[in-house]
């Protein structure tokens, strides 16, 4: 006999209810005139994440094993990163507004005929709207998921969005669909390797579900050859999704290809929701046999930092500089998660949010630097940039600075508990390759500073745009996070201390 | 309110200030960055009424939970060390702003912005002396590097954004070295007990004797930078060359004696065993700064960068008495911090007032100044013989007093350093010779004399100068406490004198 399964839709709603939005936005693509469409658009994607995100804050102390049968686990950690998600989404969504840098008609060839109708006809792009939703959703789902399947399939419905809208952009579109492309087939490499790794796993434990597999790894005298395979293979599609070194390639292509809004968005909350879901798998399923995958991503940290780090010096192009610190942020980030304890998991989520917000700051002061073909993302034409805006020369050193870590951030007090809980663990490797690659970075970041700061203007056609009501509130946001988690972390430290349950 | 706290909050309330005053009244922006530097000086002098004198340990202590989870508290406390670098501070500070009155004009940003920066300077620095807490004392020990790199990069001189990167690139460095080490530290408190960043309790910790080399090193090598000790000296003398006159007082004058400072407050208390392994390396590194910036100096054409290396060797000679560790060697060099400051304050404000009347750095330029601007003249000379440590002058009193502690521990170091007390006096009086006598240069004839600000400026400094000289026992009778407590932490007792063996 079938029964149906039991379904805890209250636990399940914040997800369920981003769903419902994408799917109502779905339906005002197809019967709203274009008058409104993108306003409503907009408002019904921030109403969603709100609204989920009111709900995540209303069940902050459930705890469920059982939320959709053994599928999804509601707990401290997953609710918290549920949060930090809906948050960062919800200032991301903020510089979705600026229309213009999207595509009028992603369908029509670039330069082709259809494209400069589309234009002078002053087509927007609002399909993009719901797929973010979609997108959230599958991140949403990401980090609760507690078997192989549930796993795979928040996996793709986080992906596929993000490869549509990377391809989006309104100018430089060919570049722009590069980086699409690119995005995709080795995301779909990734996801195979990930199903191939989940494949094994059932075939060593008979199970998809994180807890079997935890007790198939711990009985004693089990053949553990597919063990390793499953964690190989997974490994690889999930350093795939934070962009660890070696699997890094694809992130400044696609940072630089897609468009502004979106790298901010994607490079803020996949990487929490990648994290998270990373963690939960390692701590859950793989903590038994720690001692034999460890090494290898201590290795893959330690590259992963300083491989960043150095690639950072050599770039020219502010998006892509974005890219190379955010891989060197995924080897910090690998390093928290790691450590295995229950201060690398606060310390791994509180720097996920301090990341999130200076990064999606960052992008969004890119979109605001402009000539008359567009974005200017190359670092030499900003000079003197804080003679020409002062407010967003210096919302752009601080979150340098914070990326660089230096105290009175929110990204020094991030790296700073990373370090310790690092170090706790004896592992002073990682702490002294961190700290050198921090050195390195910060060069680097010092150099944009001097530009912006000590140059004199050299080019007259790049301007600062005026930003609207809702992109300058978005800026401000990330300035005065990034600035008072700095200053007085325990607003959110306390918090992410106390929400560091994972169920087993 | 805690009157230290007063003390490093008041600034801040100066920049609030000077935001809302007008952009276009720098005579009241100037006043403003004036009279609230003239407050902190008040409340650190008020602060004197209420230290007990001949105490050692923290005074006026308060502290306050600031980031719970790693048991990190705002805590802060002055003994004689913190308290007669926090008094040089307060007292610099207003005298750097009436002696570059002028300087913030021809900056890349508004005059407002260049007060507001030495006034958030000024917090950061009497914070930093006051910090009893390590990891405060490390995030006051970047952020201050901050304002520096602005005022450097904006209203230097000369290749003034290079001069700054290098400074900060050096220092934050430095500083992630000293991170690892702060994280180090408290792990090993966190195996111990209950996780602490608190100085004293950190002193009672029990680490092994690898782990405190290596800790030691951390810290150590920051100071180093800061200080700054041969090797590690090189970014100095550009930034002097560029910085204003003020901001070069403050950087060399006080910012730097954070390396000394810490060398004793954390080096020496926290890890005393590290301390004596590397001390005779130390020392021989102090004592190459001392000779090779002496060599240097007298080599120089330019008087920023002159002074800048007569300052590294004068680091030379206060570090030498830091890991001499005997009592006169710490008490020696904590004056001396405290004299290298008025002395160094004294130099550059006249040397400035100079380079802006003649509108050169080059010493060959100057020439018969003795002549045409006979105050001006007397008052480089004064700043002078204080760097060559004359009686008379209060440098001569610390730099003795170095000397004598080094000597009953390293008898050859302490000959060696006195070769650096000849080399002072030659490139000092090569420099008076050629800035202020001789025949006139030409272009200097119509050089006019020091006004009457700048007269004001000068007094203080070269009464402390005098004061010092001939009467040092209230500033060794607030220092003395605090060197006993070190030399009792560290467990080190003076040599017995050699006649007595």
């Amino acid at each position: 006999m079938l029964t149906s399964p039991a379904l805890d839709y209250n636990l399940l709603a914040p997800i369920l209810i981003i769903l419902g939005g994408a799917l109502l936005g779905v339906l005002v693509e197809g019967f709203v005139g274009r008058t409104y469409r993108a306003r409503i658009q907009l408002v019904l994607a921030l109403a969603s994440v709100a609204v989920a995100f009111g709900w995540v804050v209303s069940i902050r102390a459930d705890v469920s094993q059982s939320a959709a049968v053994d599928s999804v686990s509601i707990d401290g950690g997953g609710l918290f990163l549920q949060g930090t998600i809906l948050v960062l989404a919800f200032v991301a969504l903020l510089f979705f507004s600026q229309n213009d840098h999207f595509a009028p008609q992603a369908s029509a060839l670039p330069g082709s005929a259809e494209e400069a109708q589309a234009l002078s006809a002053g087509v927007q792009m609002t399909e993009i709207y719901p797929l973010v939703l979609f997108a959230i959703s599958g991140m949403l789902l990401f980090p609760v998921a507690h078997d192989l399947i549930t796993l795979f399939v928040a996996l793709e419905v986080l992906s596929i969005p993000l490869y549509i809208i990377t391809g989006l952009a309104r100018r430089r579109r060919l570049l722009s669909q590069e980086a699409a492309l690119k995005y995709f087939l080795l995301g779909a490499y990734s996801s195979a390797f990930f199903l191939f790794g989940a494949a094994f796993l059932y075939g060593f434990s008979g199970s998809l579900s994180l807890g079997q597999i935890r007790t198939a790894a711990a009985a004693p005298g089990a053949n553990h050859i597919f063990l390793f395979l499953g964690v190989l293979f997974i490994s690889v599609g999930l350093l795939f999704k934070v962009g660890a070194v070696p699997f890094h390639s694809w992130t400044p292509d696609v940072y630089q290809g897609a468009p502004t809004p979106v790298t901010g968005f994607m490079a803020a909350c996949t990487k929490v929701a990648a994290f998270g879901a990373m963690f939960r798998i390692f701590i859950v399923a793989f903590s038994s046999i720690q001692n034999d995958w460890r090494p290898v991503f201590v290795a893959i940290s330690i590259v992963t930092m300083a491989g960043g780090a150095i690639a950072v010096i050599v770039q020219r192009d502010v998006k892509r500089t974005l890219a190379y610190s955010s891989i060197t942020h995924a080897g910090f980030l690998l390093a928290g998660a790691i450590a295995l304890s229950k201060a690398g998991l606060t310390s791994m989520m509180f720097y996920l949010v301090a990341y999130g917000f200076a990064t999606i700051g960052a992008f969004g002061i890119v979109t605001l630097v402009r000539d008359s073909t567009g974005e200017v993302s190359d670092i030499d034409r900003w000079a003197g940039l804080a003679k020409k805006s002062p407010g967003v020369a210096t919302a752009f050193a601080l979150f340098l600075m914070s990326f660089g870590g230096i105290p009175l951030t929110a990204g020094f007090i991030a790296k700073f508990s990373i370090f310790t809980a690092v170090y706790a663990t004896g592992n002073i490797a990682i702490l002294v390759v961190g700290v050198l690659s921090s050195a390195i970075a910060l060069f680097f970041y010092l150099r944009v500073v001097l530009i912006m700061f000590f140059k004199e203007p050299t080019d007259d056609t790049v301007t600062v745009a005026v930003p609207s009501f809702l992109v300058s509130s978005g800026i401000v946001i990330c300035f005065v996070a990034t600035l008072v988690l700095g200053v007085y972390p325990n607003l959110l430290f306390n918090l992410a201390n106390t929400m560091t349950t994972l169920v087993p | 309110m805690n009157l230290l706290t007063l003390t490093i909050i008041l600034p801040l309330v100066g920049v609030l200030a000077l935001a809302v005053a007008p952009r276009e009244n720098t005579k009241a922006i100037k006043l403003i960055a004036l009279f609230t530097s003239v407050i902190t000086l008040i409340s650190s002098l008020l602060m004197l009424t209420k230290y007990k004198f001949g105490v050692s340990g923290f005074q006026l202590v308060t502290s306050h939970s600031w980031f719970k989870v790693f048991n990190i508290n705002y805590a802060i406390g002055i003994d004689g060390l913190a308290l007669v670098l926090i008094l040089l501070t307060t007292v610099l500070v207003p005298i750097v702003i009436v002696g570059g009155w002028n300087e913030s004009e021809n900056g890349r940003w508004s005059v407002k912005t260049f007060y507001a920066l030495i006034l958030i300077l000024e917090t950061f620095m009497v914070g930093e002396f006051a910090a009893t807490d390590v990891f405060l004392f490390y995030v006051i020990f970047e952020a201050m590097l901050i304002p520096v790199y602005f005022l450097i990069g904006g209203f230097g001189r000369g290749d003034r954004a290079a001069a700054a990167l290098k400074f900060l690139l050096y220092s934050l460095f430095g500083g992630l070295l000293m991170l690892a080490a702060v994280i180090g530290i408290f792990v090993v408190s966190l195996h111990q007990g209950p996780g602490s960043f608190d100085v004293t309790t950190l002193s009672h910790l029990k680490i092994s004797h690898n782990t405190q080399d290596w800790l030691f090193l951390g810290f150590f090598i920051a100071f180093a930078i800061k200080a700054p000790l041969f090797p590690f000296h090189t970014w100095l003398p550009g930034a002097a060359r560029s910085a204003t006159p003020g901001t070069s007082i403050l950087v060399l004058g006080v910012l730097d004696k954070v390396g000394t400072y810490g060398m004793i407050r954390f080096c020496l208390t926290l890890f005393p065993e590290a301390s004596k392994t590397f001390a005779p390396y130390i020392i021989v590194l102090s004592l190459f700064s001392i000779i090779y910036g002496a060599f240097l100096a007298i080599g120089q054409k330019d008087l920023n960068s002159l002074i800048a290396f007569t300052s590294i060797s004068h680091f030379g000679f206060i570090i030498l008495g830091i890991f001499a560790m005997t009592s006169q060697g710490i008490t020696g060099a904590t004056l001396y911090m405290v004299n290298h400051g008025f002395s160094t304050a004294a130099l550059f404000l006249v040397g400035g007032w100079m380079i802006q009347r003649r509108k050169s750095s080059q010493i060959a330029d100057f020439g018969g100044l003795q002549r045409i601007t006979p105050v001006m003249a007397w008052c480089f000379f004064i700043a002078g013989m204080s760097a060559l440590a004359l009686p008379g002058l209060s440098s001569f009193v610390s730099e003795f007093l170095v000397l004598i502690g080094t000597f009953t521990r390293y008898p050859a170091a302490a000959v060696i350093g006195t070769v650096g007390i000849v080399l002072a006096a030659l490139y000092v009086l090569i420099l008076v010779q050629r800035a202020l006598h001789g025949p006139l240069q030409e272009g200097n004839e119509d050089i006019p004399d020091l006004n009457r600000r700048e007269k004001f400026a000068i007094a203080p400094v070269i009464i402390a100068l005098v004061f010092l000289g001939f009467y040092p026992k209230p500033a060794i009778h607030i220092i003395d406490p605090m060197t006993s407590q070190v030399m009792a932490q560290a467990s080190m007792s003076d040599p017995t004198p050699l006649a007595g063996k």
